[in-house]
């Protein structure tokens, strides 16, 4: 049987993952340093002990941000 | 440092953080960051700003910026910039505070897209939640001393009125409502946007207010180690003049020389 992937936003962009990837295996997926990058899931910030076991689920909206220069 | 400064000043101090210089700069616009680097060295500031956005997917981590400013040496003020609503500010806030080192915010809510004047109602709602949320709000607002009070009230930490709209480089346009918000407030004012060259810095601070932020006169200047090493000068002879007491202005002459003793 053939693993139904996972449709999340990331960034505005739709992505497909596989079924039980983590916040951290996702920011891992983007060669991301956790401790560079904040992530918000469904409006909700989601702190970075929480990241290796929040499983993404079909429909989030994530968004990772971090510094960038600015006034 | 540069030369000893003979009248005494008291430190700069924003909710109980002190700080040597009286000058914040920004990390945007500039060419490379090797100049970006540089020119924060020259300016001699202590703070520097940073914005929230989104990471780039398809490109590597090189462009976050704590990749080029180094937080040990830096206090982060990150802002809310780009921001048009109250909500929308409150979410960058969150997400900044978590991204970064400190519970300051340069708090920015724009009310229009051609001058990005502040939108003061917007301000002063997100103001309010942030505040409760243990944010120390300095506010970026209009030089109008009612919103400044009206902030003041709300429990920022520093209000910080315009020169002029941001990255115009128009300089202070209204010393007087500058001035006014200075001596009716008593956190510290810090003037954000507008400046546009070392004799705006000057001119700002011989108002009394108590620091200038900037980042497009420095990132913009054909020389912006150049304009950074200035804008430390101007910054420092602003508050020194403040602080020596300028002479009355006159319309009329008064001579410097003796008017006795002349020959006949």
């Amino acid at each position: 049987m053939i693993p139904t992937p996972v449709r999340i936003t990331v960034n505005g962009e739709p992505r497909e993952f596989p079924d039980g990837l983590s916040l951290l295996g996702l920011l891992e997926h983007f060669a991301l340093d956790p401790r560079a990058v904040v992530v918000e899931r469904n409006r909700q910030i989601v702190r970075r002990p929480a990241l290796a076991g929040t499983l993404v689920r079909p429909g989030d909206a994530i968004e990772l941000v971090h510094f960038v220069g600015g006034g | 440092m540069t030369a000893a400064a003979p009248v005494q000043d008291a430190p700069f101090t924003i909710a109980g953080q002190t700080f040597r210089s009286r000058l914040i700069v920004g990390t945007g616009k500039y060419t490379n960051n090797a100049t970006m680097v540089a020119a924060h060295a020259a300016s001699g500031a202590d703070i520097v700003t940073v914005a929230v956005r989104r990471v780039n997917l398809d490109r590597t981590q090189e462009e976050g910026i704590l990749y080029h400013v180094d937080p040990k040496r830096y206090f982060l003020l990150a802002n809310t910039a780009g921001c048009y609503t109250a909500d929308d500010a409150i979410r960058y806030a969150r997400l900044a505070r978590e991204a970064g080192f400190n519970d300051f915010l340069k708090l920015e809510v724009i009310g229009d897209q051609q001058t990005l004047l502040p939108d003061v109602a917007q301000l002063l709602a997100a103001t309010d939640v942030l505040v409760k949320e243990g944010f120390q709000i300095l506010a970026y607002t209009n030089e109008d001393l009612v919103t400044a009070l009206r902030l003041e009230d709300a429990g920022c930490a520093a209000v910080m009125p315009l020169a002029s709209p941001i990255g115009s480089g128009l300089g202070l346009l209204n010393p007087y409502a500058v001035r006014t918000i200075k001596h009716r407030l008593s956190i510290p004012i810090i003037v954000d946007a507008g400046v546009g060259t070392a004799s705006d810095a000057c001119v700002t601070m011989e108002q009394g207010v108590d620091g200038i932020l900037m980042n497009t006169a420095i990132a913009e200047a054909a020389d912006p180690v150049g304009m950074a090493t200035a804008m430390r000068h101007a910054v420092l002879a602003g508050r020194l003049a403040f602080l020596s007491g300028r002479m009355p202005r006159r319309e009329v002459a008064v001579p410097s020389s003796p008017v006795l003793g002349m020959l006949s």
